[in-house]
């Protein structure tokens, strides 16, 4: 009884202590004390449910707990920024596998020993569903975002019809398992489906969509872990669970509210299918300009507002620290640096921030799209730095683009933009972006960072 | 259904609910260590993993067990580490007066 007093006390200071961790991240000053908070009720629920009474040897416990720490602590010390979306897709993962394994060890223990209740079924299906399609669907994304796998959309005919009918397929097993929980083939062949699930569903879909796939998954991976809550009778996983559930529910709306797109569009879409591409206005005809590295730093050193639009392109070419120093000497000139974050530039929500912060740019230099949409018809220049699709305009006035709707970057209002960019391909989507066709637009062609160098140089000798 | 599960609904529910509210006021700026710390915290799965791995329902469950924990401590030790890595690197400008008003430099 005490025993149990004491195990509940933990779960429920744990559970506590989540929220307040999590609370933490709406003020940047006090997220670091918050989330330390949080790694506190970690450790008492692990202190707690040491001493539970099932648990009767600890050797396994012991290993699985050390070869983890072995393998966490680089994984949360040396992994660079530039590698955090694959970090965080391979972590749900992790959490989505632990959750599928104790889920399927539940329910061959229970089977095994007088049969499964339809309640518990229900939640051990859950719990297999959601655990098995996140851990094949993050490995998935993982190793589209380490570039192991193509990054493209892969998409063949009749995709859509294969996927729904095995969605269905493993709905109407998860319903006949609820009837039946003692059909133990139909249980595993559930659980080998939901893995297939993971892989089809994340196939088709292309890298600048990955924000919101890895925003689902990571609200799938907190799903499994509730399911486990209620199948094993545990109100602190159902606590942390529904915490991760909300949080990656909520990211991915407004991630796709950012790119004005629905999740079936998103996840039965296949964006960038060349067919789609074919409905955007053609290029041909249309002339760009570019420019020296000489002429831009000329532009730039001048300027008294500069506002950076950062995307995808920056973190590929690791180009954040000279970003930096170029900001730095503009600034020692008397100019103002801002930098312009829409939502879903990069591969995750958030993913710029973080770069940026790396390099130390103050966070307060750091504006979100709402807050600096108007300002840029003030700046002098707006430098795009490998960003695309989030500052063409032709998702505010060309009905036939595939991302018409989608709230953009007002780039080009400021009264002129250097564009760095590797070449004139188009960008993920494959759709063209009439803003490097605009008259007051200059390419500067070349490797972010290399591009950026060049600059640095030349206003230096300004 | 019986009284349990249905107060199992209502913790999940509420605390679904609670996390949303939150999470609704967290910036943009925050965003990946958001989805870092989620990660963190959904290593809960642990206290199911440790009592699978320290039972005697048989070799197999131990197995599985050892797995499980292994994996959900990875996203514990990971990922309450590199959350702290990203917050401690989101510094304010110093040298000049902040941009929002409130701000304690």
């Amino acid at each position: 009884m005490v025993r149990e007093v004491f195990i509940q006390a933990a779960y429920l200071a744990s559970s506590v202590f989540f929220i307040l961790g999590l609370r933490s991240l709406t003020k940047t000053d006090e997220a670091r004390r918050g989330m330390n908070l949080a790694a506190l009720g970690m450790l008492l629920a692990i202190v707690g449910t040491l001493v539970h009474q099932d648990i009767v040897r600890y050797d396994w416990i012991i290993a699985g707990l050390v070869v983890g720490t072995l393998i966490g602590y680089p994984m949360g010390m040396f992994v660079p920024m530039t590698a955090m979306p694959q970090r965080i897709a391979i972590s749900h993962l992790f959490g989505a596998l632990a959750a599928t394994l104790v889920g399927i060890a539940e329910y061959w223990n229970l089977s095994h020993a007088g049969g499964v209740s339809r309640g518990t079924m229900a939640a051990l299906g859950f719990e297999v569903l959601f655990g098995s399609l996140t851990v094949t669907g993050s490995f998935m994304a993982f190793g589209k975002l380490q570039e192991i796998l193509p990054g493209r959309p892969i998409t063949y005919p009749g995709q859509n019809a294969v996927n729904i009918a095995l969605f269905l397929g493993t709905l109407g097993m998860f319903g006949y398992l609820v009837v039946h929980p003692e059909a133990s083939t139909v249980f595993y062949v559930m659980a080998g489906l939901a893995f297939l699930i993971g892989i089809f569903m994340v196939l088709p879909i292309g890298g600048a969509d990955m924000p919101v796939v890895i925003s689902l998954l990571n609200s799938y991976a907190g799903l499994a872990a509730s399911a486990t809550g209620f199948a094993i009778g545990n109100n602190v996983l159902i606590i942390a669970g529904a915490l991760d559930g909300a949080s990656g529910f909520l990211l991915s709306i407004l991630m796709s509210k950012a790119m004005n797109r629905s999740f079936g569009n998103i996840l039965f879409g296949a964006f960038g299918s060349p067919v789609t591409a074919g409905g955007a206005r053609s290029s041909v005809g249309l002339t760009t300009k570019s420019i020296s590295a000489e002429d831009a730093a000329m532009q730039i050193g001048y300027a008294g507002l500069v506002i950076v639009v950062p995307g995808y392109g920056l973190a590929v070419s690791q180009a954040q620290h000279i970003v930096r120093e170029l900001a730095d000497l503009v600034e020692k000139r008397g100019g103002e640096v801002k930098y312009a974050i829409h939502p879903v530039a990069g591969r995750m929500p958030g993913h710029m921030n973080v770069l940026l912060a790396e390099a130390n740019i103050p966070y307060d230099k750091l504006y979100d799209m709402d807050e600096i949409n108007d300002q840029f018809a003030q700046a002098d220049v707006a430098i795009v730095i490998g960003a695309n699709d989030v500052v063409n305009p032709a998702a505010r006035n060309d009905k036939s683009s595939p991302i018409y709707g989608m709230p953009i970057l007002n780039a080009d209002q400021a009264k002129s933009v250097i564009v760095l960019k590797r070449s004139m391909n188009p960008g993920f989507a494959g759709i063209e972006n009439e803003l490097f066709y605009d008259p007051r637009t200059s390419m500067l062609f070349g490797d972010a960072k290399a591009s950026l160098s060049k600059l640095v140089a030349e206003i230096k000798t300004l | 259904m019986d009284t349990i599960a249905i107060i199992q609904l209502y913790v999940f529910i509420l605390a679904g609910f609670v996390g949303y509210q939150v999470i609704t006021r967290v910036p943009p700026l925050l965003h990946t260590p958001l989805m870092s710390a989620t990660n963190a915290i959904s290593g809960i799965s642990l206290v199911g993993s440790l009592v699978l791995a320290g039972s005697d329902h048989g070799r197999l469950s131990n197995i599985l067990g050892f797995v499980a924990v292994t994996s959900a401590t990875i996203n514990v030790v990971g990922g309450f580490l590199i959350t702290d890595r990203m917050l401690k690197m989101f510094k304010r400008d110093d040298g000049k007066a902040p941009r929002k008003s409130g701000g304690m430099h």
